[in-house]
């Protein structure tokens, strides 16, 4: 990993943002790979893990609230930041910048709809195994 | 240069008629005449959005240069900085600037004086601005370690489906319906849908699309001067660091002068008026400038030099039916920020003729506003960059610069003035907000207040660096 290129470097496990504070900026991976982990008292769930070239934290754009999960480096990374303001303000200019945002949260929320059919299909699995539902009933139970 | 196919008088009888099908569709045809950063840009970012909307194009660019050659003829003749803007916009596109053609992560500027120097560092100690080569290095360089800047661009463009023509276009014209025709040496002449010229000034075929009376003419240009010494890798480190060094120094006709370290080289950039090789020599040798080379460095050792022009007055019409002006030999930033001048020129010039149309009325309705912008903020530069002159002149002036920035380090106060510094020297935001802030009342009362200490240290003498952040 070089250390001329663009970014700052960050060490295993060094957090690049942390959950609960409010998104100022969103993040590019320049290099190496970073996680994104949900972190609930002293339980922590790795959410998924982003590599060069991914967009992170551009949630901080559209909304006023806390981060809703902590970015840290898996391994040694580098990472870009993007100023939130400026960033709005060459949207304005250039709403084509917006294209790629866009994109990335469309394919965060097909993958999320992938997870939520492949939770309820195990839970499904896991409520018949104990006590013999059809699979019908579970998915409607477990849908409410 | 041959002489237009079609006369003036021709192209001003062309109809609206025969216009109405002046919009892209599959199978279109453009020609890119230029593969530098504006060429590449507009290239990737049309077939990109081409693709969005299932539109396939064809594009040819031609280029006569080889990119990856070391040298003059695969240099593109330019400070080369990416911007801490651009950096941003193009990895939020997508387009990624990898640490094989980045040379060097900027993350700090150095304002060197005759009475001192002040580090001006980013927040977040991150490398914000890229230095590159445009294009494999200086004519010395035997095994490029780094990938030209203008090459990697390029190959972006090549990889989303357009194809490179390395031939010269020699000649320009129209067909009676109104398409444009380029030939190159030896060749037909091709017909297109459209024609963009993002060949910068250094060429001598924008006299050929002034001759043909579409209401072109070239831009008001000045010179640079750019030099390239050799001092490797570990004595860069040592000396210049991760900083552009720039210099505010009271020599005859030198406006601006800047050390940009890169991987192996440290590239000199000057701006000024009557620029020559004397001037870069006069340079070179001021004590302050010695100060940031090693101790054993040679000014008269330079690896390549050269006084290439750059646009300091836009044109007012870059465009025309089927033809649009991009990138230098359009409209540029005021001598900072090229690159991402020609990043939005080209962009917004894509997003016209794809979603718009070609037409003359179309570049005028969307793109000229673009231009017009960057034009209207350069006026608003020029008045800066009179400031600056005006610090360069006064050293009572520099006092009070370098007396603002420590005090906005040492009492951690808001950092107006390292901000504009800033923004001035990196080209990271528009004149018109910089000059906001370089006026704002709270800098005005903070520059009286160093007054009194600055006359007398201006007696006195004084120097040091100092640190602070933008």
């Amino acid at each position: 990993m070089s250390e001329a290129a663009l970014g700052r470097f960050y060490i295993d496990g060094e957090v690049v943002a942390r959950q609960g504070e409010v998104g100022e900026c969103l993040y590019v991976v320049q290099d190496g790979e970073v996680e994104i982990v949900r972190e609930d008292g002293d339980a922590a769930v790795v959410l998924r893990s982003a590599r060069r070239n991914e967009l992170l934290g551009e949630m901080a754009i559209f909304e006023h609230r806390p981060r809703s999960a902590t970015i840290r480096a898996k391994g040694r990374a580098r990472v870009l930041t993007l100023d939130k303001r400026n960033f709005l303000r060459r949207i304005n200019e250039d709403p084509s910048l917006a294209f790629r945002m866009i994109e990335t949260m469309s394919r965060r929320v097909r993958e999320l709809s992938d997870q939520v059919v492949e939770l309820e299909h195990a839970l499904a699995v896991v409520l018949r195994e104990r006590e013999g539902e059809s699979a019908e009933s579970v998915t409607s139970r477990v849908r409410g | 240069m041959g002489a237009p196919t079609v006369d003036a008088s021709v192209d001003r009888a062309l109809d609206d008629a025969v216009l109405d099908d002046a919009v892209l569709g599959d199978g279109s045809r453009i020609a890119v005449i230029g593969g530098g950063p504006a060429g590449s840009f507009f290239t990737y970012f049309l077939l990109e959005m081409a693709d969005r909307i299932d539109t396939h194009l064809e594009v040819d660019i031609y280029e006569p240069r080889q990119f990856a050659q070391p040298g003059p003829t695969g240099c593109n003749m330019c400070g080369g900085i990416v911007s801490e803007t651009l950096v941003q916009n193009l990895a939020v596109d997508g387009v990624f600037l990898a640490s094989d053609t980045v040379q060097r992560g900027i993350d700090s500027y150095q304002l060197h004086t005759d009475v001192g120097s002040v580090r001006i560092a980013v927040p977040n100690d991150e490398m914000r601005i890229g230095a590159v080569h445009r294009g494999a290095g200086p004519r010395d360089v035997s095994e490029p370690k780094w990938i030209s800047f203008d090459d990697r661009l390029l190959s972006n463009a090549v990889e989303r489906g357009a194809r490179v023509v390395h031939a010269r276009v020699e000649e320009v014209g129209r067909t009676p319906d109104g398409r444009p025709t380029l030939t190159v040496k030896g060749g037909e002449p091709a017909t297109y849908d459209l024609v963009v010229v993002a060949t910068g000034v250094n060429t001598s075929i924008l006299k050929t699309f002034e001759a043909l009376g579409i209401g072109y003419e070239r831009p008001k240009l000045t010179k640079t001067l750019i030099r390239e010494y050799r001092l490797g890798q570990a004595a860069i480190d040592e000396h210049l660091g991760t900083s552009m060094h720039v210099f505010l120094l009271n020599i005859p006709k030198l406006e601006f002068a800047a050390l940009i370290p890169k991987g192996d080289y440290v590239t000199m950039c000057m701006l000024g008026d009557d620029l020559d090789a004397a001037l870069g020599d006069a340079f070179a040798t001021a004590p302050e400038v010695r100060s940031v080379m090693p101790p054993d460095w040679d000014p008269d050792a330079k690896s390549c030099q050269c006084l290439p022009h750059i646009n300091v007055h836009g044109v007012e019409k870059p465009f025309a039916d089927r033809v649009v002006f991009i990138g230098d030999s359009g409209v540029t930033r005021l001598y900072k920020d090229g690159i991402g001048a020609a990043y939005r020129t080209a962009k917004a010039a894509a997003r016209t003729a794809l979603f718009e149309g070609v037409s003359e009325a179309a570049f005028r309705k969307h793109y000229l506003p673009v231009c017009r912008h960057i034009q209207s903020d350069n006026s608003i530069g020029q008045v800066a960059f009179v400031l600056t002159r005006v610090a360069q002149r006064l050293r009572l002036l520099r006092h009070v610069i370098l007396a603002i920035a420590r005090d906005e380090q040492e009492g951690g106060r808001r950092p107006r003035l390292s901000g504009v510094l800033w923004d001035m020297f990196s080209g990271s935001a528009p004149y018109s907000d910089i000059f906001a802030r370089m006026v704002h009342p709270a800098l005005v009362v903070r520059g009286v207040l160093a007054m009194p200490g600055a006359v007398l240290r201006t007696f006195r003498g004084a120097g040091g660096v100092e640190e602070v952040k933008a």
